[in-house]
């Protein structure tokens, strides 16, 4: 526990050493309710490096999926800034794609059509090339020409993920994209995101409610508590890629966090 | 889902009240650049209507009007409802029927008016008819909808507990299907709406389908028609807001959430 | 619970129902000998009267005609306005009064006004038409917009549309199904109001018929026959919007339901 609480830290210093592409100043979200007032974030001070693979982890409550949609722009923080590029987030933008669970393919489009959908600026012949590189790397040659309808909860996740892909953005915000998938969909998924991360190099923000997914996908762990949100604990996870699931360095991360976890519970 | 969020509360009130009076401007200025003799100002319809109120006669063709609604409305309510749980419980019944129903369906009750006359001369009893007419189908057809739409669940759970078929019809899947056929009910109500003032035009000497043909042909008074034409309008929107206040109270109480 | 009908039988019972209606129907007239109402045979004569003089064809010719014009035309005029005030909030809420006013005001009740503006002719009945349809039309398309799923908007806005290009892009495409019902209900709707319009403010078509044939000789077989054709005439109508319903259905993977 104590190498973890070393390790451990709530400062909002970027693994990487790299550049910072995103920054939130103490953002905080209050949401009216039938006229009561509802804290949902406070204080959250967070620095994301260029390329860096960073997850949100905690309980339901804690405004994980809020803080990611701000940072995207969907929503705009009551108080607070948030900064990409330095610049202050007004509204969502082509540069930062959000992945939205399956649920957000286009059903009227094929998976070409869908993939394809950012590209509109771009020539004919180019855009046919980016989407079958794109539909390539996520693994579903053949199914250009299919519906959504036709496809399974994981393929319409994939060509979400490579529609997103397509316009190539600078950050991905990914919100539990692989919650509505079984057990061993979700562990094909999250390998193949870590291979395309490591292909592409986005910076990637990652909610999710599941420890181990954090642990073996991201960078640094970002664990928060609820009601109102606010920023527990960041873990750095130290460990190379490909990640070993029963070493002793990745258990131990994870039952730090599991602990940090179950305060967050209690909090 | 749309475009903004952060409306202001008082922009609820703020922009309809700008539309409406922005509309009556409008109307107003059109009738004055056209020149025009015949069509009325807002101005013309409100005096036509007060003088008609004052005279009571407004006052006998909307209660009139109303009235035949109601009678036929009820009648396609007795009839309706029953019928069509009926053939919702039994889809064999159902099959039987529903040819029939569908070709009947087409048919503009106002496409019955002759008949209706034949049967029942010209008066109140031929537009109560066709109001029976124009509700019935919706209703029926609503109620048979919503019992083939209740959960499967529901009725195994009913019948789990040993309730036999018609105690099942009522206690469970009468209550559960009441959301939806009260949207049923409601859109027939307003069907029965339209098709008294268009009966009233054709086979009546009285209510409010009657003022505006009357109006027009007994010199020409288009503010009436006008006027007549709003409080058409005005009258089947409060029949309508009630209803739905109906409905939300069956709704909060049941905790389901309805689709206009 | 109801037993299930047997499948290979499927019109064999409906088709005896309709017998056994029409039998009653006959015993109805043949009871009371005296009067116009005709029974089923002599209806079925009436319409076997009108369909070699080219007559009807003429007047189901005329009354498909004012209501593809008037259909049409609002359409046109529904959808993307529907799309616009679906869109901006302030602009549904404005409208809204208005809309919720008009809305129980039936296209008859229009007439003396489209007799003011058109005269007696086609088009004033079109125009009635066109009234009839374009309300109910508005009204579902900004429903429809109002439920897409905030998931296709906000990848819409992601991408960068502006709320023009988003309109055409994932609006349109997304209300597809709920728009084809909107459609189904009105065009039914447009014929209902073609039929009345006729009987009032025109010299052609079925409506116009049911009208002369009683007018012109207390013809009632022949008004019942014009009714029924009425009915198969919606009801084809109907059928073939339902059919591309489910066209659209079976392609995209999703539909309305009713």
């Amino acid at each position: 526990m104590s190498a973890t609480e070393k390790a451990a830290s709530t400062t909002e210093a970027p693994a990487s050493g790299g550049r910072v592409k995103l920054r939130t100043t103490n953002v905080g979200m209050i949401f009216q309710r039938d006229g009561k007032s509802l804290p949902v974030l406070e204080n959250i001070d967070l620095e994301v490096g260029d390329g860096e693979f960073v997850c949100l982890l905690g309980p339901s409550g804690c405004g994980k999926s809020t803080l990611l949609s701000a940072m995207a722009g969907f929503l705009t923080p009551t108080s607070g800034k948030i900064r990409i590029d330095d610049e202050i987030v007004r509204g969502p933008d082509p540069r930062r794609i959000f992945v939205f669970q399956e649920r957000g393919v286009f059903p009227w489009l094929t998976v070409e059509g869908n993939i394809g959908f950012g590209l509109s600026n771009l020539s004919r012949g180019e855009r046919v090339q980016r989407v079958n590189h794109y539909i390539k790397m996520v693994g579903l040659e053949g199914f250009e020409r299919s519906y959504p309808h036709e496809l399974s909860g994981g393929m319409k996740q994939r060509v979400e993920v490579a529609r997103a892909l397509a316009v190539n953005p600078d950050v991905m915000f990914l919100d539990e994209p692989f919650g509505a998938l079984d057990s061993i969909t979700r562990l094909i998924m999250r390998g193949e995101l870590l291979r395309i991360w490591h292909t592409e190099r986005k910076t990637i923000l990652f909610v999710t409610h599941d420890i181990d997914e954090a642990v073996q996908l991201s960078d640094r762990v970002v664990v928060m508590s609820a009601r109102p949100g606010r920023i527990q604990q960041i873990v750095p996870i130290d460990i190379p890629h490909p990640r070993d699931i029963s070493s002793p360095r990745y258990l131990e991360l994870r039952d730090g966090i599991l602990g940090q976890i179950g305060l967050a519970h209690r909090l | 889902m749309n475009s903004s969020n952060g409306i202001h509360k008082m922009e609820r009130w703020l922009w309809p009240i700008l539309a409406t009076a922005l509309f009556l401007l409008l109307w107003r200025y059109a009738v004055t650049w056209t020149g025009t003799k015949v069509f009325p100002s807002p101005r013309e319809v409100e005096l036509g209507l007060a003088q008609l109120f004052d005279s009571g006669v407004l006052y006998h063709d909307i209660v009139d009007s109303l009235r035949r609604v109601a009678i036929g409305y009820l009648g396609a309510l007795c009839l309706g409802i029953p019928l069509g749980l009926l053939f919702g419980w039994y889809p064999a019944l159902n099959q039987i029927v529903n040819p029939v129903v569908q070709i009947l369906r087409p048919i503009s009750p106002i496409a019955w008016i002759p008949v209706a006359i034949l049967f029942f001369g010209v008066g109140d009893h031929a537009a109560i008819f066709l109001v029976f007419l124009g509700a019935f189908f919706p209703i029926a057809v609503s109620c048979v909808d919503s019992v083939a739409n209740v959960p499967l669940i529901y009725r195994r759970a009913g019948s789990n507990f040993g309730l036999t078929p018609p105690h099942l019809l009522v206690r469970v899947v009468f209550p559960a299907a009441l959301p939806q056929i009260l949207v049923g009910l409601r859109i027939a109500l307003g069907i029965g709406w339209l098709v008294v003032v268009a009966g009233e035009m054709i086979a009546v000497d009285s209510g409010l389908g009657f003022l505006i043909i009357d109006s027009r042909n007994s010199g020409k008074r288009y503010d009436l028609v006008v006027g007549a034409m709003l409080l058409i309008g005005v009258i089947g929107l409060i029949l309508d807001v009630l209803f739905r206040r109906l409905e939300t109270i069956k709704a909060v109480r049941w905790g389901i959430r309805n689709e206009s | 619970m109801g037993k299930n009908a047997l499948k290979s039988h499927s019109w064999l019972k409906p088709g005896l129902f309709i017998l056994v209606l029409l039998g009653a129907w006959q015993l109805a007239i043949t009871l009371h000998p005296r009067q116009l109402m005709p029974g089923p045979w002599k209806t079925a004569q009436g319409i076997a009267d009108l369909v070699p003089h080219g007559l009807i064809v003429k007047d189901v010719v005329a009354s498909v005609f004012r209501v593809t014009w008037g259909f049409l035309l609002a359409v046109f005029v529904a959808v993307p306005l529907g799309l616009v005030v679906g869109w901006y909030r302030r602009a549904e809420m404005a409208l809204n009064p208005v809309l919720q006013i008009l809305r129980p005001i039936s296209p008859l009740a229009w007439i003396p006004i489209a007799i003011l503006w058109f005269g007696v002719g086609d088009l004033a009945a079109v125009f009635l038409i066109f009234v009839g349809c374009f309300l109910p039309l508005l009204l579902a398309v900004i429903s429809a917009v109002q439920g897409v799923p905030a998931v296709y908007i906000d990848a819409g806005r992601n991408f960068g549309l502006s709320p023009l290009v988003l309109m055409r892009r994932i609006l349109l495409p997304a209300i597809v199904p709920r728009l084809m019902t909107g459609l189904r209900i009105t065009l039914g709707i447009a014929w209902l109001v073609v039929v009345a319009a006729e009987m009032i403010a025109v010299n052609s078509g079925l409506g116009f018929l049911i009208v002369d044939a009683r007018n012109a000789g207390n013809r009632y077989d022949l008004v019942v026959a014009g009714m029924v054709i009425i009915g198969v005439v919606g009801l084809l109508l109907d059928n073939g919007v339902r059919s591309l319903e489910r066209a659209n259905a079976l392609r995209w993977g999703f539909e309305e339901k009713g």
